[in-house]
């Protein structure tokens, strides 16, 4: 189960680094909308500083719902899914492996980026370091959630509309906690709360998703 | 072990199978023994990947049973997926991987362990000697084609294989090896299911066909 794991990690890696070029298009997103903002705001620190986690955060969110539609497409195509299916392996398991590797290719870059987002918007250090932590525990989610509206519109015709439907409401709670944390350590509140509900909604994706999207799988190669 | 040799490894009773709301095929019967090779024939559109589908159990039968060596198969799902094969019409082949990754994630994927050399020595024995490291994009339709069907030949656990189409755009002396393989199979105790348009000799003592258009509705 381990050695699957590991395997289809690697695969998708490897995958990945052989086209490069569809790697980078969730992070270009990112980079573009984010150094937009200033642009189109204005220079005035203390207003950039006040928008910039929602900022970074709505364009995390719609770099993964633009990318994660892909997630199962190429497997689809070619039959290797079909294989997946029926592997002695659980397939949730090989799910989980193609959402890691996933968020190792386009969740994680944004993460590390996000210092350098922060400086265009006069964030603190501080607050810097906030936004990257909300990030970093809310990016699996949305790379996880996204993974089961990727199995569930798999082979529809305008599935990518579809998927941001269906994904788009769960994606509301992960955006308010992650976003709402720099504001509140700005009123100079605690944000405790804020961190420990995107634990919470990491841990229920990660015990729901895998097991969810594989279910969609089966019933999308039916 | 005479009647172990007898229990069919897979068996399904009136079987029935719809795509969309048209009915394809009812109250088919089929089994495979250890050492059987069984054909389903009949025209376009009859349903032979459905069936074959519904055997390795991709899809759901409309109505039927399945048994896996004489059990139905939801109470030994393990044994049914760790006993078959399947190969499809889609090579299951990554662009970017060279014919080598390509057989060594198949099989990791598959859950099964791959024996360097024998899969190396597989590609070569199967014609791509001098494509192996050449990106699978880079071959023709029936090199990877071949690709695929080098699983077969660099030994599976599987008992019984399920071929969809298994010769299509294969050359005359890729059929003929490709035939060797399953009858080679077949002699040792396994199974074979195949599906093809193609009148190609395989040399085995045993061997049925399922004609689907005999059971069209």
């Amino acid at each position: 189960m381990l050695s699957v794991f590991a395997t289809v990690l690697r695969r998708d890696l490897l995958l990945a680094w052989r086209r490069r070029a569809d790697v980078l298009t969730a992070l270009g997103f990112f980079l573009l909308v984010t150094s937009l903002f200033p642009l189109g705001v204005g220079p005035e620190p203390e207003q950039l500083a006040q928008i910039a986690a929602g900022v970074m955060w709505v364009a995390a969110l719609l770099a993964t719902l633009l990318s994660v539609t892909r997630l199962f497409e190429s497997d689809e195509a070619d039959g290797t899914l079909e294989q997946m299916l029926l592997s002695v392996e659980p397939l949730a398991v090989i799910v989980l492996a193609k959402v890691c590797a996933y968020w190792l290719l386009t969740g994680l870059p944004l993460v590390l980026i996000a210092p350098l987002i922060a400086l265009q918007f006069s964030l603190s250090p501080q607050e810097t370091g906030i936004v990257c932590a909300t990030l970093l525990i809310g990016t699996p989610t949305l790379s996880l959630l996204g993974a089961v509206g990727a199995a569930l519109t798999l082979g529809l015709r305008g599935g990518g509309a579809l998927i941001a439907l269906l994904v788009l409401p769960l994606y509301v709670p992960v955006l308010i906690f992650g976003a709402g944390a720099v504001d509140r350590w700005r009123a100079g509140l605690d944000v405790d709360g804020n961190f420990a509900l995107l634990g919470a909604c990491l841990l229920v994706s990660l015990a729901v998703a895998p097991l969810a999207s594989a279910a969609a799988l089966r019933i999308a190669q039916d | 072990m005479a009647d172990a040799a007898d229990t069919p490894m897979l068996s399904a009773r009136a079987l029935s199978c719809a795509r969309g709301r048209v009915r394809l095929f009812a109250g088919l019967d089929l089994a495979v023994r250890p050492g059987e090779l069984l054909q389903v024939a009949g025209g376009n559109g009859t349903g032979k990947t459905s069936l074959l589908r519904i055997l390795c159990g991709l899809s759901e039968a409309e109505a039927g049973e399945l048994m896996w060596r004489a059990r139905p198969v939801r109470e030994v799902r393990d044994d049914w997926k760790a006993g078959l094969l399947y190969l499809g019409h889609r090579n299951a082949v990554k662009d970017d991987f060279t014919p080598l990754e390509n057989l060594r994630f198949s099989a990791a994927i598959a859950g099964e362990a791959l024996d360097a050399d024998r899969a190396l020595r597989a590609l070569v024995d199967i014609g791509l000697r001098t494509r192996l490291d050449v990106a699978t994009r880079n071959l023709s339709q029936g090199q990877r084609r071949r690709v695929a069907l080098a699983r077969l030949l660099c030994g599976t656990r599987a008992a019984l294989w399920l071929l969809d189409e298994p010769f299509t755009a294969l050359d005359a002396a890729a059929v003929a090896q490709l035939a060797g393989a399953i009858a080679a199979h077949v002699r040792g105790g396994g199974a074979v299911i195949y599906t093809t348009h193609q009148p190609v000799d395989i040399d085995v003592p045993t061997r049925a066909c399922v004609n689907l258009d005999d059971y069209a509705c």
